[in-house]
């Protein structure tokens, strides 16, 4: 325990200060996990401190208000506060984006990783499939999964990965192509080291920054599509408080005025896909070796 | 019987634009505690020699013919593992860039924990790290310094390392290709003294492939020169100095600046290697010859003029 503790905390605090001397894209990636830290925090603290039942049935007679004291963000047409929902909508966001990152994670590195090592048919084939995925428009396939799919988290995360495990795969068969024509591959080879060991010990941990990058890439733009799958009604039960649905229903009450009810959701989903994405344009700078020194 | 033993070893890369023979019926051997230098230009085969040796040469090459026995066994024959106990134990490889010849992301002591453990199992971790850390000093390295990354070591620290993984395992022969071709001039001596040193410590036979002749000179008991595929002359490398038989060596030793002749005039062999796709028939350095002649039309043989000194010319027989 002490020394997880100590190589954890050791990597840890360098690590932060090093960023700051990164530059500009230290200070990006610094910025985009404030984004992404904040709000993770505020979508997993709400449900412990905020009374959600009381404060989205105002009591009062379902009615869209404006922004006020009492209700800072306003309320929607249902008479619930615009506020608390902000506070609660983002964890649905949350949990898909990352349920599919994980997945995109599972399927894309083991197959990306075995089929450029191996080459070949396999390599061959797998290509032609993620390729042929590559060439439909993302949103468009997502909602087609998600249609047969159904409505809930998980089918939302399936259906996200399945458009997702292309850029994986891509990005880690150029780097895999690559690493596994390198002096120190070849080198390992000719000292006899076994094809397992030159897959997880040379070429893996070569391959782990591109991975990264391509996550945190990733992570926003799940959060992008997960909300254009709720928008047209293909997220989560409806009683379920969600950005993507406030979206939906903002629309609606945009012709009556009611500019709030769209607003602060759209600008939530904006603030997080912005702090992923700035944290995956930081790392891609600070982890690319190229640009090292 | 020599320690390692190579006949008529035949590799040709087969590529869209046809065959390509890069090494042609090579036959050299190597005695226990011997360095054969191998030198030719590029493109004359001599990395594919040294590759298709442990049996690595990078797809689309093939080996089409030919043995080599090391110890008498037939490493043509060896199966997949056996081949990998034969890497790095019997006959380790010395890379040409020593930039990127360590993998970036693992330490010093990790590079000398995998390979001593995937050949020597049963090794417990202090022995490993007392081994790495006692090659370490040989090498001139501070043993401290094993847990640091490629990264933080210079050039010729990197090649120094990758030479002491070399001889970690006290291998019958080492495969140095161009140990010191990235490597400036003084850092170059150094590294070339200690392989000489390691050498001469773990009695093991060092094959030094070099497109410069100047090293191989001062430093191999034997040579072979390469031109376009094929051995041209083979020899001790005293006897290279003195007698330089086919005329590629001779153009080869003119180019060699010497500091003892003031006003020596540097001469060049005039054009370039053929294309391997489009050899001329018979001698291959015909068309760069100043002796050439109509007899050099046909397929030439490796002849042994006088003590095993072999060469490949007309000019002496045949």
């Amino acid at each position: 325990m002490e020394r997880i503790r100590h190589s954890v905390l050791g990597q840890l605090v360098p690590g932060l200060s090093s960023l700051t001397k990164r530059g500009a894209a230290g200070w990006i990636t610094i910025i985009g996990a404030v984004l992404v830290v904040s709000i993770v925090l505020m979508t997993s603290i709400a449900p412990l401190i905020w009374p959600f039942d009381e404060m989205t049935k105002t009591g009062v007679v379902p009615q869209t208000l404006p922004p006020s004291i009492q209700f800072p963000m306003g309320t929607n047409h249902l008479g619930q506060d615009m506020l608390s929902r902000i506070f609660w909508g983002g964890s649905i966001m949350l949990q898909v984006a990352v349920l599919s990152v994980l997945i995109c994670l599972v399927i894309g590195v083991p197959v990306g990783l075995l089929s450029s090592y191996a080459g070949g048919v396999l390599d061959r084939a797998s290509s032609l499939v993620m390729d042929s995925i590559y060439a439909f428009p993302g949103l468009v396939l997502a909602i087609a999964i998600a249609a047969m799919l159904g409505r809930g988290v998980v089918n939302m995360a399936l259906s996200i990965a399945v458009v997702y495990v292309p850029s994986y795969f891509r990005v880690i068969r150029s780097q895999v192509l690559t690493i596994k024509e390198l002096t120190y591959t070849e080198a390992a080879k000719a000292a006899g080291a076994k094809r397992r060991t030159i897959l997880f010990s040379y070429i893996l941990p070569n391959v782990v920054p591109s991975i990264v990058v391509v996550a945190t890439v990733n992570f926003a733009d799940a959060i992008l599509t997960a909300a254009g799958l709720t928008f047209v009604g293909l997220g989560v039960e409806k009683s379920i408080p969600d950005w993507g649905y406030d979206l939906t229903d903002g629309r609606a009450l945009l012709p009556i005025g009611a500019w709030w009810v769209i607003t602060f959701p759209g600008i939530m989903i904006v603030l997080l896909a912005l702090g992923f994405t700035l944290m995956g344009e930081g790392l891609s700078e600070i982890l690319n070796p190229r640009l090292e020194q | 019987m020599p320690l390692l033993e190579v006949g008529s070893l035949t590799v040709e890369y087969h590529a869209k634009r046809g065959n390509v023979r890069a090494v042609d019926n090579a036959t050299f051997s190597l005695e226990k505690g011997e360095t054969l230098g191998v030198v030719g230009e590029s493109g004359s085969g001599k990395s594919t020699l040294g590759l298709s040796l442990i049996r690595q040469i990078p797809p689309p090459g093939v080996v089409v013919g030919g043995s080599i026995r090391l110890d008498g066994k037939d490493v043509m024959n060896f199966s997949e593992g056996e081949l990998r106990s034969l890497k790095g134990r019997k006959i380790a490889f010395i890379f040409q860039d020593p930039m990127t010849s360590l993998n970036p992301v693992k330490t010093i002591r990790a590079h000398f924990v995998e390979l001593l453990r995937t050949h020597e199992p049963d090794l417990s971790e202090t022995e490993t790290l007392g081994r790495a850390k006692e090659i370490l000093k040989v090498l001139g390295i501070l043993p401290e310094r094993i847990n640091d990354y490629p990264h933080q070591f210079s050039g010729g620290m990197r090649q120094r390392i990758m030479i002491g993984l070399a001889v970690a395992l006290n291998p019958e022969v080492v495969i140095a290709d161009e140990p010191t071709t990235a490597l400036d001039v003084i850092v170059q001596a150094k590294i070339l003294d200690l392989l000489k040193d390691l050498r001469d410590a773990f009695g093991m036979a060092l094959i030094l492939i070099t497109h410069d002749l100047s090293i191989v000179l001062e430093r191999c008991d034997r040579i072979v020169v390469m031109y376009a595929g094929q051995i041209v002359e083979q020899v001790k490398s005293v006897d290279l100095q003195e007698r330089p038989y086919h005329p590629y060596t001779q153009g080869l030793l003119r180019s060699i600046p010497n500091i003892e002749l003031a006003d020596q005039k540097l001469e060049a062999i005039p054009g370039s290697p053929p294309d391997l796709l489009n050899l001329p028939k018979g001698c291959r350095f015909q068309l760069r010859c100043p002796y050439a002649m109509q007899y050099c039309q046909k397929e030439t043989p490796l002849l042994d003029v006088e003590h095993s000194h072999l060469v490949r010319c007309f000019l002496y027989g045949g």
